[in-house]
C-alpha cells in the first residue's frame, strides 16, 4: 500500500468520492421520474396545403369481349393465341358442327327434289292445258257438226263433258304446281336456317382487339355462353381504384391523378379520375373510382397489375398547419401540447384538411407562430418536466424525410 | 474530536474504496435484476397504454387479443359505435412475425391500425421522428428498437412498406418492437399465404368437382375469390365518453353483442397474471436468490474486513478505548461501505440498463428499498463483527 501523507490521502479520497456523488446525483435527476422528458418543438406555420388521397387498384380493360358459342357443343378449332391482335370480323375459332353439314346436304337434296317436283308440275300443267285446248276445239267442232245433223246430240254431250274434265284437270295441275313451288320455298328456307346455324358455330370477334385469354382448347365441350376466347380493347385500359372512405372526401371526376405501377415503383404516370362509382363497397368501406391514363404506357402493362394512385385535390387556402405527429388526444379531446413560456399546456383544436405528407390544417385553437411539441420521448402529461432538444436521442440524423 | 472510523478508512483508503466498488457492482447486478423484472411488467403495461383503449372488445370466451387469439368481423365496430357511452371504436390486428429489411429480419409485432383519420385508438400515441401514417396502404411507423430508419423500405409478407415515422417504447408483452401498418394491409398480411401456397390452393379448389362445375362458368373464380379475403380483425379498441364508467359501457356490449369485453384492470391482470406470469416468476425467483446471496456477501465482506483489523482493535482495547467507540467505528465503516456500494451500484445499473436488449426499468422505489436493505444488512453484519471485536482479548495485541 502506498503510504500517502494524510493530506494527500484525504485529497485522493475526495477525488474518488466527490465524482461518484456527482455522478449519483446526475443519475438520480436524469433517469426515472425526476428526469425531464425530451421533446422537440415545431412552430405552427401559416401555409397552404395541397391535400391528396391515396388508393390502390388494379389495371382493368374497360371493354372485355368474352366470345363463346350460343349452344353447348365441342370446340373444333381455335385459331388465335393469347397476345394476338385480331380485327373485327376475324374468325377466332369454330365449334364442331357434328351432323349439321350432312343435314345441309340433305336439305339441298330435298330442295332439288322440290325443284324437280315443280318442273314436273309445270309439265303436267302444260299437258293439262293442251288436253283442255284440244277438248274445247273438239267440243266446238261437234257442236258445229250437230247443226248440220251429222253427229248425234249424245256425241256432242260427250265431247262437252270431255272438255269440262280437261278444264278441271288443268285446275288440279295448277294447284299441284303451286304446292310444289311452296314446297320448294320451304326447303330453301330450311336450308337457309341450317346455314345460319352453321355460321353461328364460327366464333367471330366483333371488334379490333387483343386476345387476353384462350380458355378452351379444341376438343373441349363447352356449355352455352362459356367464353372460349377473351378479347379486350387495349385502348380502353383503366384503373379500378379503391379509396379508403375515411379519407376520400373531395374525390370527383376530372381530378388529376398519378398512377404508379407495382412493377415500376417510383415512376408515376399521369392520369385523371374518369368517374367516381355511384356504388361504394359497403363491406370493405371503400369508395371505388375509375382512373384513366392520359397516355397509355408502352408496352402495355398486364391487366390485373396492382397500381397505386394518388389523386391531388384542390389546394386549400393558407391556414395554420401542424404536422400530424404533434396531434394528441387527452381525456377524449383532440389537441396539441403547446409551449408557453417554457410550460406545457394542452390546447384543444379542431382540424381540417390533411395532406399525404402529414400536414394537418388547424381550423380552431392555434395561431401561426405558436410553438407546439412535435416529438416526445414519452407520452406527456400537463405536469411533465420537459427539455427541448433538436432531436430525440437514438434517432439517426441520416434518415431521409419521406 | 477526530473520527476513528475516518482515520481508519484513510489509513487503508484504497482497500476501502475498492471493496466498496466491488460491493457496488454486486448491488448493481441486484438492482438490474429488479429492473429486468419491472421492465417485463412495464412492457405489458406499455402495451395497454399505447393502445389508448378503455375497453377491449374481443371474440366471446377468449382472453384476446394479447393472451389468446381472437377474431371478430371487421364491421363489428359499427355496431359498437351505437352503444351509449362509446366515444370511439377502432379495429386492430396484432401479429407477431418476422419483418424483412434488406438482408436481415427483425422479430416484431405488426399492428394493423385504422389509418386516414388522425389520433384513433391503437395508433402510436407519440412519435420521436417522422410522421404518422397518412396513406391507407404501404406505410409503416416502427418502434426505434426495431432498428429501422426513416425512409427505409421494409417487407411484410410480399408487400413493401416505407417507414414514415419512428416511435419508442411501443412493444409487445414479450418486448418485441411494434411496427404499425394500415389495417387493410395488416388484415391481408395476417391472412396472406405465400404465393406458392395460394397457387396450390387454387389448384386444389379447381380439382374439386363441387366448385369447378362445367355447367356453371365463373363459379370457380368466385370460390377462389371468396377464399382469399379476410374480413376479420383481432379486437376492437373502444374509448369511452367522459362521464361513463368502463363497466357501464362494457356490460351492454357483453349482454347484447355477445362479445367478450375487458376493461383496463382486467386486461392488465390477464397480461401480468397470465401472459407473463411464468417468466416474471422466474425472474422474481432469481432476484430473490440474488438478493440473498448479495446480502450474505456484503455481510461476509464487512465481517472479514473487521476481522482483518482485529490486532488494531486489540491495541485500542489495550490503550483503554471505550467499547462504544470501537463499536461506532466498525458500524460507521460498515455503513460507509454500504453507501459507497449503493451509489456505485445505482450508477452502474443506470449506465448499463440501456444496453440490455429488453427494457430494464429502474424504479426509484426499488432503489430506495434497495438502499434501506443495504443499510440494514450492513448494520446486521457490523453487529456480528462488533460482537467478535468486543470479545477480543487485549492481550492479543502484544501476543502472536
Amino acid at each position: 500500500m502506498i503510504r500517502l501523507p494524510i493530506k494527500s490521502r484525504t485529497f485522493a479520497m475526495i477525488a474518488v468520492i466527490v465524482p461518484l456523488l456527482i455522478l449519483f446525483i446526475y443519475v438520480a435527476l436524469r433517469s426515472g421520474p425526476l428526469a425531464p422528458v425530451l421533446v422537440t418543438v415545431t412552430t405552427v406555420e401559416n401555409k397552404a396545403i395541397a391535400p391528396a388521397i391515396f388508393g390502390i387498384g388494379t389495371l382493368e380493360a374497360r371493354y372485355t369481349y368474352k366470345i363463346g358459342p350460343t349452344v353447348a357443343g365441342r370446340v373444333k378449332q381455335v385459331n388465335v393465341n393469347v397476345g394476338d391482335f385480331v380485327h373485327a370480323g376475324q374468325l377466332l375459332g369454330e365449334m364442331e358442327p357434328i351432323d349439321l353439314d350432312n343435314r345441309i346436304i340433305a336439305q339441298e337434296a330435298t330442295s332439288k327434289r322440290a325443284m324437280a317436283s315443280v318442273l314436273a308440275a309445270e309439265a303436267q300443267t302444260q299437258d293439262a292445258a293442251a288436253r283442255r285446248d284440244f277438248a274445247r276445239i273438239q267440243a266446238k267442232r261437234y257442236e258445229d257438226l250437230l247443226l248440220s245433223r251429222s253427229v248425234s246430240a249424245e256425241a256432242v254431250d260427250a265431247k262437252r263433258q270431255e272438255y269440262k274434265v280437261a278444264e278441271s284437270s288443268l285446275a288440279a295441275s295448277h294447284a299441284n304446281l303451286e304446292a310444289a313451288r311452296q314446297e320448294l320455298a320451304r326447303t330453301h328456307a330450311d336450308r337457309g336456317g341450317l346455314s345460319q346455324q352453321r355460321t353461328n358455330l364460327r366464333l367471330i370477334t366483333p371488334v379490333d382487339g387483343l386476345v387476353a385469354s384462350r380458355d378452351i382448347d379444341p376438343g373441349t365441350t363447352v356449355v352455352a355462353g362459356q367464353p372460349v376466347v377473351v378479347v379486350i380493347d387495349p385502348k380502353s385500359l383503366w384503373v379500378n381504384v379503391r379509396f379508403e372512405q375515411l379519407s376520400a372526401s373531395g374525390l370527383q371526376a376530372g381530378l388529376a391523378a398519378m398512377i404508379v405501377l407495382r412493377s415500376q415503383k417510383g415512376y408515376a404516370i399521369p392520369g385523371a379520375v374518369l368517374r367516381v362509382e355511384p356504388l361504394a363497397d359497403a363491406v370493405t368501406e371503400e369508395v371505388l373510382a375509375k382512373v384513366v391514363f392520359d397516355q397509355l404506357p408502352v408496352p402495355l402493362p398486364p391487366i390485373g397489375e396492382l397500381v397505386e394512385v394518388t389523386v391531388a385535390l384542390a389546394k386549400q387556402p393558407p391556414a395554420p398547419v401542424i404536422p400530424n405527429a404533434s396531434l394528441q388526444r387527452v381525456d377524449g379531446q383532440l389537441g396539441v401540447w403547446a409551449i408557453e413560456d417554457g410550460e406545457l399546456k394542452f390546447e384543444p383544436i379542431r382540424i381540417g384538411a390533411t395532406d399525404l405528407d402529414g400536414n394537418v390544417q388547424v381550423i380552431e385553437g392555434l395561431k401561426g407562430g405558436q410553438k407546439v411539441v412535435l416529438y416526445s420521448q414519452h407520452a406527456l402529461k400537463a405536469s411533465s418536466r420537459i427539455k427541448i432538444v433538436k432531436q430525440i436521442p437514438g434517432v439517426s440524423a441520416s434518415g431521409s424525410k419521406p | 474530536m477526530i473520527s476513528l472510523a475516518g482515520r481508519d478508512i484513510m489509513h487503508a483508503w484504497g482497500k476501502f474504496v475498492f471493496t466498496g466498488v466491488g460491493l457496488g457492482l454486486l448491488i448493481g447486478v441486484t438492482l438490474t435484476m429488479a429492473g429486468v423484472y419491472r421492465g417485463m411488467v412495464d412492457d405489458a403495461k406499455a402495451l395497454l397504454d399505447n393502445s389508448g383503449a378503455d375497453l377491449w372488445v374481443v371474440q366471446k370466451d377468449t382472453l384476446g387479443p394479447y393472451a389468446e387469439s381472437s377474431s371478430l368481423y371487421d364491421d363489428t365496430y359499427r355496431s359498437l359505435l351505437s352503444i351509449s357511452g362509446v366515444a370511439r371504436a377502432a379495429n386492430i390486428t396484432y401479429l407477431t412475425m418476422q419483418v424483412q429489411e434488406g438482408g436481415r429480419d427483425v422479430r416484431a409485432m405488426v399492428v394493423g391500425v385504422v389509418s386516414g383519420s388522425p389520433v384513433q385508438p391503437g395508433q402510436p400515441s407519440y412519435l420521436i421522428s417522422g410522421r404518422q401514417i397518412t396513406r391507407g396502404h404501404y406505410e409503416a411507423v416502427a418502434d426505434i428498437a426495431s432498428g429501422f430508419k426513416l425512409g427505409q423500405s421494409i417487407q411484410i409478407r410480399r408487400n413493401h412498406y416505407t417507414v414514415v415515422g419512428l416511435t419508442r417504447r411501443m412493444v409487445s408483452s414479450g418486448g418485441d418492437p411494434m411496427v404499425f401498418i394500415p389495417l387493410k394491409d395488416a388484415q391481408e398480411a395476417q391472412f396472406l399465404k405465400d404465393n406458392d401456397a395460394i397457387v396450390q390452393q387454387r389448384r386444389r379448389t379447381a380439382e374439386n368437382p363441387a366448385f369447378n362445375r362445367p355447367n356453371v362458368p365463373g363459379l370457380l373464380d368466385q370460390v377462389i375469390a371468396s377464399q382469399s379475403t379476410n374480413a376479420f380483425v383481432n379486437a376492437v379498441l373502444v374509448q369511452i365518453k367522459p362521464g361513463f364508467s368502463a363497466e357501464e359501457v362494457a356490460e351492454p356490449i357483453r349482454h347484447w353483442k355477445r362479445l367478450q369485453v375487458y376493461t383496463r384492470t382486467q386486461m392488465q391482470s390477464i397480461l401480468v397474471g397470465k401472459l407473463i406470469a411464468t417468466s416474471a416468476k422466474q425472474i422474481a425467483m432469481f432476484l430473490v436468490i440474488l438478493a440473498v446471496v448479495s446480502a450474505a456477501i456484503v455481510a461476509f465482506i464487512i465481517y472479514t474486513l473487521t476481522m482483518g483489523k482485529i490486532r488494531e482493535i486489540a491495541v485500542l482495547k489495550l490503550i483503554g478505548t471505550k467499547n462504544r467507540t470501537i463499536a461506532g467505528m466498525i458500524m460507521q465503516q460498515a455503513l460507509g461501505l454500504g453507501v459507497i456500494g449503493f451509489v456505485v451500484g445505482k450508477v452502474s445499473a443506470t449506465f448499463w440498463a440501456p444496453i440490455f436488449p429488453k427494457y430494464v426499468l429502474l424504479e426509484p422505489g426499488d432503489a430506495i428499498r434497495g438502499f434501506f436493505a443495504v443499510m440494514l444488512i450492513c448494520v446486521l453484519a457490523s453487529l456480528l463483527a462488533i460482537r467478535a471485536a468486543l470479545k477480543v482479548d487485549p492481550a492479543e495485541a502484544i501476543g502472536g
